[in-house]
């Protein structure tokens, strides 16, 4: 094996197909780019997920005076419901694993603390708002446990879990990364296709070697290795700069841009993007390789 | 060195067989001329030797190996035991003299210090010495031809396989070509050429082997190229 030879067939092949080097690194960067930032999504919806599933609480809406579901018919809450519904609640842990009792008066008080400087305040009572009991689960897809056990009963105006609405926001969140994922395949795809296209030009415009090389002896190997060097640099160089530009997205789009903006949620860390770098650069350069290979095997038999 | 036993090759969607159950054996040392109309099948006879084809019927045997049985992998192996010569020169255009000769031998992975030694020791063999640095577009027909014979020549092959090698030479030139071939056979290399250049059989008087629409129809130690001719 002489090193210096094939890194100067090597050097001397991408050079003289500069034009198709240049189209296989920038399909290579879009499509890993697009697979990198749907794997990103990926990571940001189950780091919300965690985020929010630990906040997310069943709330338990209690009758007040005015309330008009037919469970509320018996008028405001009972003091001997309300204990019934508390002791009830009890009686489901370890799954309810905390339960806070929030009164009219608190409810107000938050009410206020949330919409500090807004009109709203001034139009609102505190007999407006319902007492409720405020529910901590321990797996909260068992929501369903608590509801059925506690919608319409006497005193119960409604029974409400926050996850229902993040569950819609993590779907439609779910539904942009698939659509990423989608259009980063059929890049890929492309990107095979541009790969396999670029080895049969490659290995038309050598053919006056590789017949000599055929004829002097040399092994398939050696035949084809520089070929596939060049397709695993253009692929590498094109993955380097989709993980440059994942990078960039994280350190100035999420941490500079969107997290002081939505100080509520939490943003994906650098572990992710650490976890998600490698799978680019070995998806791009494997499926080089791979599309070289088999193209080249078909080209440059001996 | 070779053996064709009952050998036919029919190419795919040709009705008439290229080599029609050819029989022959080549000695070590010997130098073979191989003559025939144009489509007897000389090109077909060479391809098979260098395994680039093979037989649909019958065995091929070339340094001991039976090619039919020879692994894909082995096959570089073959070929660097044989040295190859075409009409056409086949040398790459854009490196030098020096460079299209160790090319066969970097690209079998040899290293430079060997390099360094022996090309320039082939190159005063086929007496091109002091032409190193030229292109093969600074040459003359002939001298390219010589650049192709060192770089088939460079490994010191057991046999070199020659299909039409004056085929674009004047027949000056072409002389001295064929007094090189001779001067590397007599070195102990096994020579076969396909020609179709009457006075250089005539005047070497080898070994003639004629085909004819695939078929051996002569076969002559000290042959000539032809009666009718
Ligand atoms: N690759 C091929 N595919 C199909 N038929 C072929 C192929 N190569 C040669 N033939 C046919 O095989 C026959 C023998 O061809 P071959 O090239 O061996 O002749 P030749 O004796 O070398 O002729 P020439 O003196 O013109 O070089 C011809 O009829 C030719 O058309
Ligand atoms: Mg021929």
């Amino acid at each position: 094996m002489r090193a210096t030879f094939v890194a100067s067939e090597v050097g001397h092949g991408l050079r003289r197909n500069l034009t198709m080097t240049i189209a296989v690194i920038i399909t290579v960067a879009v499509s890993l780019g697009l697979f990198g930032a749907s794997l990103l999504v990926r990571a940001q919806v189950s780091t919300m997920k965690d985020f929010w599933y630990d906040k997310v609480e069943v709330s338990i809406f209690l009758c007040s005076k005015g309330s008009d579901t037919p469970s509320c018919a018996g008028g405001a809450v009972t003091d001997a419901q309300r204990d019934q519904i508390r002791s009830d609640l009890e009686s489901l842990r370890p799954l309810v694993e905390d339960i806070y009792y929030e009164s009219k008066t608190e409810a107000y008080q938050r009410f206020q603390d949330q919409f500090e400087n807004s009109p709203i305040v001034d139009n609102v009572t505190e007999n407006a708002l319902p007492e409720s009991f405020r529910v901590k689960l321990s797996d909260p897809t068992k929501y369903e446990v608590v509801a059925s056990a506690f919608a319409g009963r006497p005193g119960i105006e409604q029974v409400n879990d926050q996850r229902q609405i993040l569950d819609k926001f993590f779907r439609l969140l779910g539904g942009l990364q698939l659509i990423a994922l989608l259009i980063a395949l059929s890049m890929l795809v492309v990107t095979v296709l541009l790969i396999v296209n670029t080895m049969r030009v490659a290995a038309f415009s050598r053919r006056r070697e590789t017949s000599i090389m055929r004829l002097v002896g040399a092994s398939n190997f050696y035949i084809q290795l520089p070929f596939l060097l060049e397709a695993g640099i253009a692929a590498a160089l094109g993955a380097l700069l989709a993980i440059g530009t994942l990078i960039v997205s994280k350190a100035v789009l999420i941490d500079q841009v969107l997290a002081p903006s939505f100080q509520f949620t939490a943003f994906v860390g650098w572990d992710s993007v650490v976890a998600i770098a490698p799978l680019m650069l070995i998806t791009g350069v494997g499926l080089a390789g791979l599309a070289a290979f088999f193209t080249l095997r078909k080209y440059l038999r001996v | 060195m070779i053996l064709f036993d009952q050998v036919t090759k029919l190419y795919v969607n040709q009705q008439r067989p290229a080599l029609d159950d050819v029989s022959l054996e080549i000695e070590k040392g010997e130098f073979i001329f191989l003559v025939g109309p144009s489509g007897s099948g000389k090109s077909t006879f060479l391809r098979l030797v260098l395994r680039e084809e093979r037989p649909t019927k019958g065995q091929v045997w070339v340094l001991g190996k039976e090619l039919n049985r020879l692994s894909n992998w082995k096959i570089p192996a073959l070929r660097r035991q044989i040295g190859t010569v075409f009409q056409d020169f086949r040398l790459l255009p854009n490196k030098t003299v020096f460079e299209n000769v160790a090319f066969a031998l970097e690209v079998i992975g040899k290293p430079s210090s060997h390099i360094k030694k022996v090309v320039p020791e082939v190159l005063e063999v086929v007496g091109l010495e002091g032409k190193e640095q030229r292109r093969p577009d600074e040459l003359s027909g002939g001298e390219q031809q010589r650049v192709a014979i060192a770089r088939a020549f460079v490994n010191r092959p057991m046999l070199l396989i020659a299909d039409e090698p004056t085929g674009n030479l004047d027949p000056g030139t072409s002389i001295g070509i064929m007094k090189l071939l001779d001067r590397i056979n007599k070195l102990g290399t096994t020579v076969v050429m396909s020609t179709h250049d009457s006075q250089i059989v005539d005047q070497m008087r080898r070994r003639v082997i004629e085909l004819e629409s695939g078929h051996v129809v002569r076969d002559q130690s000290r042959g000539v190229y032809g009666y009718a001719r």
